[in-house]
């Protein structure tokens, strides 16, 4: 049995607390008013040094009212609509700054519960011979996302009720003058997209929930009775095929809706690279963590080889679905689709092309060599890595999109990023406190304990 | 030196007593010069103490020669040599236009590791089309376990020995003769 130490608790606590003060600040800091921005900018004008970046905005917004007024607009009659004024395009995207700063962060850490969910169910679902020693420590990072999920719902639920602006799709305004969003709104309206979030939140919890329960009772169980691991095995396969459906339309509703004038037919496959991939990192730093403080004495080498190998595989798989998605739309430049990518490599140069580094580049070579694989202190930097690059790929997803040139990696995105490890460290390491660390009820648990590669 | 080129060719049936017997006459510090297997017996090349491969270090440089070749050659080109505007495509840099050559990278880098490794295999084991087998007994390919070991001292101890091992025949070889 694994206690939570207080250690833990107090780290988990100060992460929230800091976490919580910095996004409340973030919140603070962003423009009251329309007048705020206006002084703001005025300012920026007449300093000297601003100039460059100034220019920048600028350009950026009126490459966007260019694409607007092509897109969706024939008549004039509309016309005063668009006629936007700089100040206000910039205190749209200020405000909505904090909001997807805190959706971002949520999404990361929600997103890392589910892969190992589906991780843990592909392992179940395979029969594979080695994982079941990390079977607890497994349902112990899935059980993240009903806290998770309740709060990811909660934040859709909020743009729902227009207290913020950043699914543009909702704002009845815009779809009003839109014609594209509003051949869209068959699929994109807000309370058919609620019943999606909250018929797959469920779904998934279900299971989370069913497998957990399933796997105590296995423990409980009588030698030769695996009567529960059957059932286990069922509801796993069958879980499998509701996922990989649900995991796509979620990434259409709660990612790719923030552009709802764009659209890609792999990001369901691309944002599921982009979680399983954390996901299985994530288990690798929890086990190695567990393991240091002497809990986990049946993990081996070995199993630290496979996670590495898992993440090596997958971060390689992230990334040549990154580059299908990026080189077909690149390559056809078609003005609909490209767009995607423009604000992307114009406004966010650094992050999105250094955020395919991280995840490709340092995978690659730190986990190759299949001695490092087996050395805890590499594994743990190349998962680090590629926790703060996938953490990154969610940002580059969304905040082009509800920020567009007015972003930063300050108060707000790294607060919510602490705030919600906080609650992500306290909850699993609180679950997997509850349970013993070895499912001992498992039938390939031997063949696991002397699993040698 | 007459001695160290009389050899023990000692059969085998099982792999399990091949893995053991491997052992003890290790331990025994005899020189085992050979073992033939049928297939791959886990954990035999770890028995027998030998070095691991470094045929994927081969590998990750040759790797590396075929990225870099598909690099050169299509800087050459597409930028250099003779930049053509192709369906608008922007051809004033590689990097400008990285994106439609890296399938030909990656395609070259692999094609490169795989056959340069492959062919570093076959020469470091020495196998071509025309090479005569080295087989010292015909059913080494189907059931059967030989261990080749160079004789040292009296060979009727060391017989005695093998037999303990789980041998299931055992014939001494003058190498001089082949």
């Amino acid at each position: 049995m694994y206690t939570l130490s207080s250690k833990l608790k107090v780290f988990a606590g100060i992460l929230f607390v800091v976490g919580l003060i910095m996004t409340v600040f973030g919140f603070i800091n962003s423009p009251a008013d329309l007048a705020e921005v206006e002084q703001m900018l005025e300012k920026e004008h007449h300093g000297d040094h601003h100039g460059a970046s100034t220019v920048n905005f600028e350009d950026a917004t009126n490459d966007h009212h260019n694409t607007h007024g092509e897109e969706s607009h024939g008549d004039e009659a509309h016309g005063e609509s668009h006629e936007m004024s700089h100040a206000e395009h910039v205190y749209h995207q200020l405000t909505n700054r904090p909001w997807s700063a805190v959706y971002v962060a949520a999404f990361f850490f929600f997103m890392i519960g589910l892969g190992v969910l589906a991780f843990y169910a592909i392992q179940k679902a395979a029969q594979a011979g080695w994982s079941p020693v990390l079977f607890r420590v497994m349902e112990g990072i899935s059980s993240y996302i009903l806290p998770g999920g309740i709060i990811m719902f909660i934040l859709l639920l909020i743009s729902a009720f227009h207290v913020n602006h950043i699914f543009i799709w909702m704002d009845e305004d815009v779809v009003a003058h839109d014609e594209i969003i509003q051949g869209k709104t068959g699929f994109l309206n807000i309370p058919f997209f609620l019943a999606r979030a909250a018929a797959f939140l469920i779904g998934w919890n279900l299971y989370r929930w069913n497998i957990r329960k399933f796997s105590l009772k296995q423990d409980e169980a009588k030698d030769g009775d695996i009567a529960w691991y059957k059932k286990g095995f069922k509801h796993s396969a069958a879980f499998l095929v509701f996922f990989i459906v649900t995991e796509s339309i979620m990434s259409w509703d709660w990612i790719m809706s923030f552009d709802p004038h764009w659209f890609s037919t792999l990001f369901g496959w691309y944002v599921f690279a982009s979680m399983f991939v954390s996901g299985i990192t994530t288990i690798a730093l929890v086990t190695i963590y567990l393991k240091s403080k002497g809990y986990l004495e049946f993990v081996n080498d070995s199993h630290i080889h496979d996670l590495a190998k898992f993440m090596f595989g997958v971060s390689i798989f992230w990334t040549y679905l990154w580059f299908s998605q990026f080189m077909l739309i690149w390559y056809s430049n078609i003005p609909e689709e490209v767009t995607y990518y423009v604000t992307r490599i114009e406004d966010y140069n650094l992050v999105f092309f250094g955020m395919v580094a991280i995840n490709f580049l340092f995978p690659l070579l730190i986990l190759m060599n299949s001695d490092f694989k087996r050395i805890n202190w590499f594994v743990v930097t190349a998962g680090l890595f590629i926790l703060v690059g996938h953490y990154l790929d969610i940002y580059v997803m969304v905040m082009p999109a509800t920020v567009g040139a007015s972003w930063f990696i300050g108060l707000p995105e790294i607060g919510s990023f602490l705030m919600f490890g906080g609650i992500f460290l306290f909850y699993v390491f609180n679950t997997i406190s509850k349970a013993p660390l070895l499912a001992k009820g498992d039938p390939y648990l031997k063949e696991s304990k002397h699993f040698h590669y | 030196m007459a001695a160290s080129n009389k050899k023990l060719h000692v059969m085998y049936t099982d792999d399990d007593v091949l893995l053991n017997a491997v052992k003890q006459v290790r331990e025994k510090h005899y020189h085992i010069e050979e073992v033939f297997t049928p297939f791959p017996v886990h954990g035999l090349e770890k028995a027998m103490g030998i070095a691991d491969t470094r045929l994927a270090i081969n590998a990750f440089l040759y790797g590396l020669v075929g990225l870099a070749v598909a690099t050169t050659m299509m800087n050459y080109i597409m930028i250099e040599d003779w930049p053509q505007n192709i369906g608008g495509k922007p051809s004033f840099s590689y990097l400008e236009n990285m994106p439609a050559f890296v399938p030909i990278m990656f395609e070259l880098t692999v094609f490169f590791a795989a056959h340069l490794m492959v062919i570093t295999f076959y020469l470091r084991s020495r196998l071509w089309p025309f090479k005569k087998a080295e087989n010292p007994d015909v059913r080494t390919t189907d059931d059967h376990f030989l261990m080749e070991v160079d004789v040292k001292g009296d060979i009727e101890e060391m017989s005695r020995f093998m037999y303990d091992t789980g041998a299931t025949e055992i014939k001494v070889i003058d190498k001089e003769e082949h």
